[in-house]
């Protein structure tokens, strides 16, 4: 029997397993607890690895949880899906793997930048628990059981956004978070419940081979987006990002990125596969979007006059998640119609999911390089750093390098993907393209200012005693580098293995829904 | 009419729990508005899965009955109360933390983050 189509649910059992596992490790010593939480992200990269290459090899994986086959046949002879489907898509495969690099590189990190603290054994815990939640969401093919990842990847987050609580400012950043994802997680299980009244499935693909846009299934929709869009840090809803990710152990903010991701591939999701054509009227990608518009101008906008680091970065991700939505509202205006899908939209969307993978490896290194200067200085404020380049060498190359892809500078990867969302939405509003660029320069702006006052600059006294960061933090940061590395120096490579089957599964609906419905109707 | 009745309640229950959480200054009082939301998520799923006159959906116990009750909707009942459960204990401990550290339950004046 071919172990390999078991990966879907290793994927999530290795984190689950290892979170408590971590504890009973722990009593052999502080040693043996690093090992293990470095070796299970390690196992989980290794695993979503796998997957995405078996999917790219084979198709789309249906993976049933505790049953030979999804079906129930009943005695009248109709028969529909019930369990509990993971249903890893090339884009579901995509996620995953991005999602692995940054657990297991925030993994790395961790290692050494809270030896500090206290409660470590309950911070690995919650670390890998965080990681099976996100994992879930990005695998998963089932309502419901998205709602449940959903729900323990935001409580495990709590944990670790309030993980320093003897800061009055984690705590507060910790329920702030907390009042907006209960508030977006009751909504989303609130359109689940319309969407199974209308259905009596619960399933993504089964609701969406027979669905047809009536009051309830807007309300749900409404309700999904609204969620969504909270929970990955979209305009209107923004408030709580930049406080969870400044306050957030370095290690976790990492984590907490590709996590958002993967709320926005909820939404992708949704709006894709489970609504797709029966959307109908242009309406939601327009609201989309507008909001994509509106977080780009004003994340980027309140980011320009921050001064504590890691707030600075925090407001830049509201921006960058602008892009993907405009990325991805470009593509949903044009699935309709097959001219404009091939024209501009098809771009559009390889532009968007390229720049989910380029956003978290780039904000990922970003968050730990902040978390590096932090953990040597022991200050969050940019104006009291100065003249770190020549004490940390390492540290300053590679923040170069990611505050060079997060600008868009070329060759960088983050060029790319910003360039074929200029292209391609241009063609729909040249005010879309012209408000990406505007962005863009005030990305760099920002990103200079944040290199010339902390790395450059004439060295601060109090500075003086300052070394490069323990070995671990640097290959926690290595492994975020490399990786925009690769994807910089291979573009044609990872476009056409990387992105486009991502873009691919997203058009095509129908094979979405024919992986699971295939053998019921 | 008196059949829709219950979505009536659920959603004056949401509302009243969003309106809590949005105009309320008390940090006890936001959580109880968040406890009357995931309430009206419950009774919501519940009552999509009843059936007038339906008996409990197990065939052993039912005996001779023509309509069930659904059963999916009250274990995704269920599940949401058990993470409504470990929601509730968590926000409700770190309002005892932001207690400690501001020494008041007033959300005007817990603001270290801003701008």
């Amino acid at each position: 029997m071919n172990w390999q189509i078991h990966l879907p649910a290793l994927i999530l059992a290795v984190p689950l397993l290892g979170a408590f596992a971590v504890p009973l490790f722990n009593l052999g010593g502080k040693t043996l607890r690093h090992v293990c939480f470095v070796l299970i992200s390690l196992a989980t990269f290794v695993f979503a690895f796998l997957l995405w290459k078996t999917v790219l090899v084979s198709g789309t994986q249906v993976y049933v949880m505790g049953g030979e086959t999804s079906a129930l046949t009943l005695p009248s002879g109709m028969s529909f899906p019930i369990r509990i489907i993971l249903q890893v898509d090339a884009f579901s495969a995509f996620m995953a793997l991005l999602g692995s690099i940054a657990s297991l590189a925030g993994a790395f990190f961790s290692v050494s930048f809270m030896e500090r603290s206290s409660g470590i054994v309950r911070f690995t815990s919650l670390y890998l628990i965080l990681t099976t939640g996100m994992l879930g969401m990005m695998i998963t093919g089932d309502l419901f059981n998205f709602f449940v990842f959903l729900e323990i990847a935001s409580i495990a987050s709590f944990g670790l956004v309030a993980f320093w609580r003897d800061r009055p400012e984690a705590i507060e950043a910790g329920f702030k978070y907390m009042l907006v994802s209960q508030l977006a997680a009751m909504m989303v299980l609130i359109a689940v419940g319309f969407l199974y009244g209308r259905y009596s499935a619960l399933n993504m693909a089964a609701v969406a081979s027979v669905i047809h846009l009536g009051l309830a299934e807007k309300i749900a929709l409404v309700f999904l987006l609204a969620a969504l869009a909270m929970k990955c840090g979209t305009f209107p809803m923004h408030m709580w990002l930049p406080d969870a990710y400044a306050e957030a152990p370095a290690g976790v903010t990492c984590l907490l990125v590709a996590v958002s991701q993967a709320s926005l591939y909820g939404l992708i999701r949704v709006c894709y596969s489970v609504y797709g054509l029966t959307m109908g009227s242009s309406l939601i990608p327009w609201v989309i979007i507008i909001l994509g518009t509106a977080s780009m101008f004003f994340g980027v906008s309140m980011a320009v006059i921050q001064h504590e680091i890691k707030r600075l970065i925090g407001y830049h991700s509201i921006s960058q998640v602008g892009y993907m939505l405009l990325g991805l509202g470009v593509g949903l205006l044009a699935l309709g119609d097959p001219q404009a899908l091939a024209d501009y939209g098809f771009t559009a969307m390889k532009g968007g999911v390229y720049h989910i993978f380029n956003y978290t490896m780039y904000k990922g290194l970003l968050f730990l390089a902040a978390g590096a200067l932090y953990y040597v200085t022991g200050t969050k404020d940019l104006n009291e750093m100065g003249g770190l380049a020549r004490r940390m060498p390492f540290t300053t190359i590679m923040f170069a390098i990611a505050a060079a892809a997060i600008s868009g500078l070329p060759p960088f990867n983050g060029f790319v993907s910003k360039l074929l969302i200029y292209h391609s939405s241009f063609a729909v509003h040249p005010f879309f393209a012209v408000a990406a660029l505007v962005t863009s320069v005030l990305t760099l702006a920002s990103f200079v200012k944040i290199f010339q006052t902390a790395f450059l600059g004439p060295e601060k006294k109090k500075l003086e005693e300052v070394r490069e960061v323990p070995s671990s933090m640097l290959i926690g940061m290595g492994v975020l580098t490399v990786t925009i590395l690769v994807l910089t120096l291979f573009p044609t490579w990872t476009l056409s293995n990387l992105v486009e089957p991502a873009a691919k599964a997203l058009v095509d609906q129908a094979g979405y829904i024919a992986a699971v419905m295939g053998g019921v109707f | 009419m008196i059949g829709n009745l219950p979505f009536i309640v659920v959603g004056v229950l949401f509302l009243i729990g969003l309106m809590a959480v949005l105009m309320e200054k008390n940090l006890i009082k936001i959580a109880i508005g968040i406890g009357i939301i995931e309430a009206a998520t419950n009774l919501f799923l519940i009552v999509l899965g009843y059936r007038t006159g339906g008996s409990i959906p197990v065939y052993t116990f039912a005996g001779e009955v023509k309509t069930m009750v659904l059963p999916t909707p009250q274990a995704l009942t269920l599940t949401a109360i058990v993470i409504a459960l470990a929601t509730s204990a968590f926000m409700l401990s770190l309002i005892i933390l932001l207690y400690r550290h501001y020494g008041t339950l007033n959300v005007d004046e817990i603001r270290r983050l801003r701008g």
